[in-house]
């Protein structure tokens, strides 16, 4: 029973945490750079948030499993060399298969290596725990992550141009709707993401004092 | 007229790396140092100054790893980590430097290095540079004008958050909240220098 029991139960902890208690974006504030950027469409932040994801999870699974070799002194050199491994792979891929979402995403793609929460990650989790542990640890984080993402990038693609995913939406591609190209445009994000990150925080109320302040 | 040329083109890509195309406001580069570092000025002009340096030292050396390494090679897939273990070992150079030559600078700038070398800003400004395909003047340009934007935003954001201080702010918006809309509204504000370029 403690064996099935307790791993069932882990699986189940480590999503609540990486999902909403510790949520990389509204409860650790980590690594809201590199993809802020590509959250005025739906599309690419999709592409962006399951690159994070696959990036996530198996850099925290090798990770893990190399962490008994890793000298302590050079360990995040290390990590960022594993990291970046599989970020390239990932730039190569999109850009043999889709290159115009390669195009799209410019930069921000390489500059998942440089995301805090990967390291962040690393660093709390994967660098102590077993593999199995971190690698889920890492999956709910990748998905915690992007479940608010997507919530920044929908109402700003909505309102901004009144379409999702390119498919233009009833009411808001019509004439009625006054577009709000500020939506769009950098500061859209910022107070996107600060409403989503007000809206959240409250509803965790004051367990979370601590990280406020 | 050709120097010229090329001069005014630098100022313009410097301009435009500082102003228009803020390196933190439109690129949204470089923001969990921004977010944990921006509580008081002093802090933060420590590592304005450090970002500066570092940015400017390392598209620098970038520029010429990519285009007279990499390029020839035919390793341009390497860039990411090539760009990486350059950032670290400048930054640790430097450090080592500072160290042993400049004990005052050393303490002002130390212990923001380390924490350089993880700020996406840095690899996000050497990555600009490549796929702008920056000549070698205009990629020193670009390292200094996106350095000093960077620390022209947070030095803005230090004041900020220390003048509001006493100010009460609703509990979930504390932190991270607030000063994400208040950098929303200073990317407003920079919005408005696009006129300058494209108005001539």
């Amino acid at each position: 029973m403690n064996g099935a029991g307790g791993g069932q139960k882990s699986v189940k902890a480590l999503a609540m945490e990486g999902l909403w208690t510790n949520n990389p974006i509204f409860g650790q504030v980590l690594g809201i750079c590199s993809t802020l950027a590509v959250t005025n469409m739906v599309l690419n932040t999709l592409v962006m948030c399951a690159a994070l994801i696959l990036t996530l999870s198996m850099s925290s699974l090798s990770i893990s499993l190399l962490r008994s070799w890793t000298p302590r002194n050079i360990r995040m050199m290390i990590e960022t060399l594993i990291i970046a491994f599989y970020v390239i792979m990932v730039d190569i891929a999109l850009k043999a298969y889709w290159p115009e979402m390669s195009q799209n995403l410019g930069p921000y793609v390489g500059l998942i290596i440089t995301n805090c929460i990967v390291m962040g990650r690393a660093e709390a989790c994967a660098n102590t725990q077993p593999p199995l542990t971190a690698l889920v640890d890492g999956f709910f984080n990748g998905l915690g992550y992007s479940f608010m993402l997507l919530l920044v990038a929908i109402p700003r693609e909505l309102l901004g141009m009144g379409t999702i995913m390119g498919f233009a939406a009833p009411y808001f591609s019509g004439p009625h709707w006054d577009k709000w190209i500020i939506m769009v445009m950098p500061p859209g994000a910022f107070f996107m993401l600060a409403l989503a990150v007000w809206l959240f925080r409250s509803i965790q109320g004051p367990q979370q004092k601590e990280g406020a302040k | 007229m050709n120097t010229d040329g090329v001069l005014v083109q630098a100022l313009v890509v410097a301009f435009s790396a500082a102003f228009t195309g803020n390196i933190l406001l439109t690129n949204f580069l470089g923001m969990c140092p921004f977010l944990a570092v921006s509580r008081q000025v002093k802090t933060s002009m420590g590592l304005g100054w450090a970002v500066l340096f570092v940015m400017t030292g390392t598209c620098i050396l970038n520029w010429v790893v990519y285009w007279h390494v990499l390029v020839p090679l035919h390793l341009e897939f390497l860039r990411f980590i090539m760009f990486i273990i350059m950032i670290a070992a400048f930054v640790q150079f430097v450090e080592m430097l500072l160290e042993r030559y400049s004990p005052v600078l050393y303490q002002n700038l130390g212990i923001f290095l380390p924490l350089i070398t993880v700020n996406c800003a840095i690899l996000g400004a050497a990555l600009f540079m490549v796929i702008r395909e920056y000549t070698f003047v205009n990629t020193v340009a670009f390292g200094l004008g996106s350095g000093a934007g960077w620390m022209l935003a947070i030095l803005a954001m230090a004041g900020i958050r220390e003048k509001m201080k006493p100010d009460r702010i609703p509990q979930g918006l504390q932190g991270p909240g607030i000063t994400l809309i208040i950098v929303g509204l200073m990317a407003l504000a920079f919005m408005g220098f696009t006129g300058v370029l494209s108005g001539g």
